[in-house]
């Protein structure tokens, strides 16, 4: 199966800006199905890692009130061309996902 | 039989602690129940950041659209000029839950961080930034047309 995590780096004047959608529902637990009428149960994203290397560079906790398919970006200094970047992701129901890719 | 639930209750309980302990993901992790689950801001900032001052600050910038039309989805963007960071958090004073997110920084990240959330209703959207040991705090007013929560 493909990955949840789409992540894109981009290096100039050795500033790293990362990008990472996350393909995830974020169900709050306060929308109702429309068929059953029932309230869809909570589950959501709780933490993400990114690490460089094998540091962890940034981490995420968040609420059910991130967007559905996350998006997040941050920066960073000092990565090298061919550095690993990982991202991982913890949710409500223990799922989880890691994806990593290469600095250009 | 209120005692067998209560067990049962808590065996699945630390079943999933345990597991959660297990996964690499969790390794930093530090989600704290209590401030998210707090329904006002007052608690949630209290929860997170027990006993401490915040100072306000014109330091950080709020990168949001002033109308959003679809709550669900606000496009926020937060750049800082503070230094030594070490998190920087949002809230949101009238979400059902006033703790959105929280970003950790290790010293190698600048000060930015961009992502979408969610706004039921009109609201401030407060950011906090640890720089230095210290917390600063600033807010920004959204106006929100159609709730992004329900």
């Amino acid at each position: 199966m493909a990955s949840t995590i789409r992540l894109k780096t981009k290096t100039r004047d050795n500033i790293t800006t990362v990008r990472a959608i996350i393909r995830h529902p974020m169900e709050t637990g306060f929308r109702v199905d429309a068929d059953s009428g029932k309230l869809i149960p909570a589950h959501f994203i709780k933490l993400v890692t990114v690490k460089h290397n094998d540091q962890i560079m940034f981490s995420c906790d968040w609420s059910r009130a991130i967007s559905k398919n996350p998006y997040l970006s941050f920066m960073f200094e000092g990565a090298k061309s061919g550095d690993k970047l990982k991202v991982s992701w913890l949710d409500t129901q223990d799922k989880t996902d890691t994806f990593e890719t290469l600095i250009d | 039989m209120l005692r067998r639930d209560t067990l049962k209750y808590l065996a699945s309980g630390s079943l999933i602690l345990l597991s959660g302990i297990l996964k690499p993901v969790s390794a930093l992790a530090k989600w704290n129940q209590e401030a998210f689950d707090a329904t006002n801001l007052n608690d949630a900032i209290n929860s997170y950041f027990p006993e401490q001052q915040i100072e306000e600050t014109d330091q950080i910038k709020i990168g949001v659209h002033p109308v959003i039309e679809n709550g669900a989805v606000v496009p926020i963007k937060i750049n800082t000029d503070l230094t030594k960071l070490e998190s920087i958090t949002i809230f949101v004073d009238k979400n059902p839950t006033a703790l959105i997110a929280n970003f950790d920084l290790s010293p190698g990240c600048l000060g930015f961080v961009s992502t979408r959330i969610k706004m039921e209703q009109p609201s401030d959207i407060i950011v906090v930034v640890k720089s230095n040991g210290k917390l600063f705090s600033t807010k920004t007013f959204v106006e929100v047309q159609e709730g992004g929560c329900g």
